[in-house]
């Protein structure tokens, strides 16, 4: 038993990331308001979620922002990282120095240059600015998820494909989304994970008449813990599980 | 054909030097054109220009919370290093067949909605919480363990919260490591103490240095950590940067704030930047 003390250090760390979130799950079926003990099993809260109308309406802006921002995202991401990997340009250290600065970059610091660049311009906070700010941060997760499969592609198809006078508009199409589609919707997957989720940067360029959903969360779990918001945060957290597998699988390199 | 080629080269390189200059040049040269200004009731931020904000940084409460943010992201990243090493270890140098599965549960937090992860904390922190409930229970303590809302609950949040950022990169960077080397090492005979001195710890500080950008950044800013874990007392930068936009109403000493703090970190990234210069990879992207 050479491995145990490495395998109950494993299972310790896996049982600190996972307990908290298997707890937050069951109580969210317990039939109990403020108990923590078990009061056998009920839907009763994800009924009261269903009813709640302000929700939804969160849901909706949440969910539709987050596609927007995604795609957006991913076709500027996906244009820049394959002329990252195509061309040589002037400035190619600096577009890859800013992208990266631009991962780096805290979200509060992102956060408020938004919102003074949106003051100055005089951009009413709402979806607009929410956008464009989310465009901006999944950007970069998007050129970087699309850079790592990219740089593994054979120089040689794009020389054969130019000696056989393709255009780079007709290498684009025929070629390069073919073999890259994995990636940026991997890319795209991200970037809705990201939109759905940012706490930070929204909360400094969202408006009041546009609610969503994860500033919506924030205002309610600042009032502490109640058993909706077990039910919502369950239903947010299976939801981004499916969006990550499906990510994963995608990228999964073929064999 | 020539002129068509130039035109998607031309299209797509305006359209993302377009985004990145509006979006993320412009925004950062207005906070450190705001950190000058000035500003009153009516106007969030005005002319003249002046080093007023920078001054006033000079004050002992500023400077109190600035010493006492980089302890806590300092301990933090500590923590996660000193956690996450052996783990990421451990599971970059198995020959499991469920290793993918091991690496997708930690893949698994580093994406989830950290907001959620930190309010199931709460759960476990509360005074008639789990854990509590469960020290209680076995007999070691007699009364509820007041957690919630102290420097520890914020400390515990922090690396919940970020120590998959910490494993990541480690995974990645001693999944590369070169098996011979340590073969080597250990033929020449070296013991295990000094093939991890001399060999694996220099391999992999890439991953180790990213690993702790990738959590002290962060553990600095959270706002809500401290907001939901922890009392009032406790305030990290990202708490008073938060603080002075949107309550205290103070663009000009909040943009100052950040901009001080953005210097900082970029000295940080550049003592990064120096020390993997000669190395292949830097394992951050």
């Amino acid at each position: 038993m050479k491995n145990l003390p490495v395998t109950s250090y494993l299972t310790g760390i896996y049982l600190f990331f996972y307990i908290p979130i298997i707890v937050l799950v069951a109580y969210s079926f317990n039939d109990a308001q403020y108990s923590l003990v078990w009061h056998g099993f009920s839907m009763r809260w994800y009924h009261e979620l269903f009813q709640d109308g302000d929700l939804w309406i969160a849901v909706m802006h949440s969910l539709v922002l987050g596609v927007a921002a995604a795609t957006i995202a991913m076709c500027v991401g996906g244009l820049a990282a394959i002329s990252l990997f195509r061309y040589q340009f002037f400035g190619k250290r600096l577009l890859n120095g800013l992208i990266f600065i631009l991962i780096l970059s805290p979200d509060i610091v992102m956060g408020i240059s938004l919102l003074i660049l949106f003051s100055l311009l005089q951009v009413t906070l709402g979806f607009w600015s929410l956008l464009l700010a989310h465009i901006t941060f999944c950007i970069p997760f998007v050129v970087v998820t699309v850079n790592s499969r990219i740089v593994s592609f054979d120089q040689y198809i794009f020389e054969a494909a130019k000696d056989l006078g393709a255009t780079d508009t007709i290498i684009l199409s025929r070629i390069i989304l073919p073999l890259l589609w994995p990636a940026l919707f991997a890319g795209w997957l991200m970037s809705f994970t990201l939109s759905i989720d940012d706490v930070i940067i929204s909360y400094f360029v969202a408006g009041p008449d546009f609610e969503i959903l994860p500033l919506k969360i924030y205002s309610m779990v600042r009032l502490g813990v109640k058993p909706e918001i077990n039910a919502l945060c369950t239903v947010m957290f299976c939801l981004t599980l499916l969006l990550i597998l499906i990510s994963q699988f995608a990228l999964r390199k073929k064999p | 054909m020539k002129h068509h080629d130039r035109g998607l080269k031309h299209f797509s390189l305006s359209v993302i030097w377009l985004w990145l200059i509006v979006f993320a040049l412009l925004p950062f040269c207005l906070v450190t054109l705001a950190s000058f200004a000035s500003h009153d009731d009516t106007h969030l931020l005005k002319l003249p220009l002046t080093l007023a904000n920078y001054w006033q940084l000079n004050n002992a409460i500023y400077v109190k919370i600035f010493k006492q943010s980089f302890y806590i992201a300092g301990t933090c990243t500590l923590i996660c290093l000193l956690l996450g090493y052996p783990f990421a270890y451990a599971i970059a140098r198995m020959k499991h067949r469920f290793k993918g599965l091991l690496i997708l549960f930690i893949i698994i937090p580093f994406w989830t909605s950290s907001l959620i992860r930190t309010y199931s904390m709460i759960t476990m922190l509360k005074p008639k919480g789990i854990i509590s409930s469960a020290l209680m229970w076995s007999g070691i303590i007699s009364k509820p363990l007041p957690l919630l809302f102290t420097d520890t609950a914020v400390m515990i949040g922090l690396v919940y919260n970020l120590l998959p950022f910490m494993v990541l990169p480690l995974l990645t960077n001693i999944e590369r490591l070169d098996n011979r080397l340590i073969d080597a090492a250990r033929d020449l005979g070296a013991n295990r103490i000094t093939t991890f001195r001399k060999i694996i710890l220099p391999l992999t500080m890439p991953g180790i240095l990213s690993g702790c950008i990738l959590v002290f950044l962060p553990a600095m800013t959270i706002f809500y950590i401290p907001d939901l874990l922890g009392g009032s007392k406790s305030i990290l930068l990202g708490n008073l940067i938060q603080n002075q936009f949107l309550i205290a109403q103070n663009w000009p000493l909040g943009s100052a704030i950040s901009v001080v703090f953005t210097l900082l970190l970029a000295i940080l990234l550049l003592i990064y930047w120096r020390s993997t210069r000669d190395k292949e990879n830097r394992d951050l992207l």
